[in-house]
């Protein structure tokens, strides 16, 4: 994106640079983007888990969690808690809509009620009772000293499509000469879908406080065979800096003009 | 005493323009010197300069877009909205400073983006 709008600042430099009607100076900026949450009351973060389904090629849950705590380790001043990832859909098993069950380390219900696998959004939506659960939560709070909670659900699942497609072909010409020429062709592509959404959890109360929901897919060509776990971090890569901004200031760089 | 009047209007108009060109050039000192610092990440002096520049000489477009560019620095996002539009008011057809507003705004528009519960 940096680039788009470098080529787009220099264009129009060049434009008016051209008419040399003006004294102008590019300067690069960071425009800090305030956190769109207050976390200043808390001083630690919990990665509790997540309800994950989709393929079974990624476990998403324990993906999930390792890659937001490391992130959060170098990218936030909250202390990360490391602790056991909570196996939240046992636990949703176990409690019921109402709540009524045992205590944030009870053992897994033994016949749950909800759909053992998870393929698809509706599957979640059995387990979700979890998030509202504050007595479950406060609880999990006490146990680590009231820290920010995060939690949720995660869904990556496989996704094929088949279209007209527009690529870059490269092109010798008699001379030798190389270019390249956009075609458009038939192609079917498989990839994946991720599906996130981040609930945040105050410690204290049990409350949630924010949530987020974000999506990316990324398609292949058929023939490539990417993997399962490579496509899960490519995906994760566009999701991350999102999920930061929650909760710390970003810094956004580009440039502008000034003008005299 | 039409004569008169005349002499008065003219004197007038010509002080007038006389007080502008002045201020704008005042005003100019102002930008200049702000972006002199502002080159060397002195955004906060920066921006007291162009806030006097835009002061001394409300109609400067170059001011207005030079403080919006460091309230955005800043992270000042509202008042960076407010002096581009200022800018823009006043050169509706200023290539650089619609330039500068466009990447504002995307940058504005993405983080007010956010699904609630």
């Amino acid at each position: 994106m940096t680039g788009r709008i470098s080529l787009k600042l220099l264009s129009c430099i060049l434009a008016v640079g051209v008419a040399g009607c003006a004294s102008f100076y590019e300067i690069p900026i960071e425009t800090p983007i305030a956190a769109k949450l207050d976390v200043s009351a808390f001083q630690r973060v919990f990665i509790a888990g997540f309800i994950a389904g989709g393929t079974d090629d990624v476990d998403g849950n324990l993906e999930t969690v390792r890659l937001l705590r490391s992130q959060l380790r170098m990218k936030s001043s909250l202390r990360v808690i490391d602790a056991d990832v909570l196996p939240l859909m046992d636990v949703a098993a176990g409690r019921g809509p109402e709540g009524q069950a045992a205590g944030p380390s009870a053992e897994p219900a033994q016949t749950p009620a909800e759909p053992s696998e998870i393929k698809n959004e509706k599957d979640l939506q059995p387990y979700e009772h979890i998030f509202a659960d504050a007595d479950y939560w406060k609880r999990i709070g006490e146990e680590f000293q009231n820290p920010l909670i995060v939690t949720g659900t995660v869904l990556f699942t496989p996704h094929s499509q088949s279209g007209m497609v527009q690529r870059e072909r490269e092109v010798f010409d008699r001379l030798g000469r190389r270019y390249i020429e956009p075609v458009r062709e038939y192609m079917e592509r498989k990839g994946f879908i991720l599906q996130e959404k981040f609930i945040f959890i105050d410690g204290r109360s049990g409350a949630q406080i924010y949530s987020e929901a974000l999506r990316e897919e990324r398609l292949y060509n058929q023939n490539d065979n990417t993997p399962a776990l490579s496509s899960y971090f490519e995906l994760m890569d566009e999701i991350i800096p999102r999920f930061l901004s929650t909760l710390s200031t970003q810094r956004v760089r580009g440039s502008r003009v000034l003008i005299k | 005493m039409p004569m008169r009047l005349l002499s008065v209007v003219v004197l007038l108009t010509a002080f007038a323009g006389v007080a502008h060109a002045d201020a704008r050039a005042d005003a100019r000192a102002q930008v200049e010197f702000g972006i002199s610092v502002a080159q060397r990440g002195l955004w906060k002096e920066a921006i007291y300069r162009w806030e006097r520049a835009t002061q001394i000489d409300p109609t400067y477009a170059a001011g207005f877009n030079n403080l919006a560019v460091a309230y955005e620095h800043e992270g000042m996002l509202d008042k960076a909205a407010e002096a581009y539009e200022r800018a823009l008011k006043l050169e509706p057809d200023n290539a650089l400073v619609r330039q500068n507003f466009e990447l504002f705004k995307e940058i504005h528009d993405r983080t007010n983006q956010s699904q609630t519960p």
